[in-house]
């Protein structure tokens, strides 16, 4: 059975929307369009540069980087045909020490929302 | 060479023309909020890149991959990312650097 006060700390998930007007609410300085823009522009800046293979590393929050699938013959499942598949590379997340320890210290106190 | 936070400001400098200060603090409270929203039990869903998920994970038995020795993996919660469908079939695409 978990604490009660599991519940009594609900945090609560977040979208690209929610994050933009959390931000805005933080640079009241700024118009909304500006924060929208950014948001926008960082999230294709990560994209672009894992797209062309580059590395990216948040102090604090973590790395991105892409991990190598080696060729493989995989299979059509309708037919049951061997397929011959290339190598192929999948974007891969490291979190940070700093976000690392900070979510595992807060398992106590809030519950994953779903 | 590794993509910074630096390289993020300047992108906002050069393409939105927020001046410098400005463009930092937009890239520290970016990543601050979405590990705010982490360690509060909420998961971060950026459409266009990919999602930030968390996983409680119970204890289970390790080893010092040196020694032999077993060590017992505490029970912790975790961050997992996964790419959305445009990144994936975006980076699927590079064909590395051999």
């Amino acid at each position: 059975m978990p604490p009660l006060f599991y519940f009594i700390f609900a945090g609560y998930n977040v979208t690209k929307s929610e994050l933009i007007e959390a931000l805005a609410k933080h640079q009241p300085h700024l118009p909304l369009k500006d924060v929208e823009l950014a948001v926008k522009c960082i999230i294709e800046k990560m994209n672009q540069a894992l797209s062309s293979g580059e590395r990216i590393e948040i102090r604090g929050f973590g790395s991105f980087s892409l991990h190598m699938r080696p060729p493989r013959v995989g299979r059509n499942p309708k037919t049951g045909e061997s397929v011959k598949l290339a190598k192929k590379y999948v974007p891969h997340f490291k979190p940070g020490k700093e976000l690392r320890d900070r979510v595992d210290q807060s398992s106590g106190q809030y519950q994953i929302i779903d | 060479m590794a993509l910074t936070k630096a390289d993020f400001a300047e992108e906002l400098y050069d393409e939105l023309g927020l001046n410098k200060r400005e463009a930092k603090e937009m890239i520290e409270l970016f990543f601050e909020e979405i590990k705010d929203s982490l360690a509060k039990g909420g998961q971060v869903k950026l459409s266009g890149f990919g999602k930030f998920e968390l996983r409680d994970k119970s204890s289970r038995p390790g080893r010092n991959p040196k020694t032999g020795e077993e060590i017992p993996i505490t029970a912790r919660r975790v961050v997992t990312f996964r790419s959305g469908q445009k990144l994936k079939a975006r980076v699927e695409t590079y064909a590395g650097t051999e």
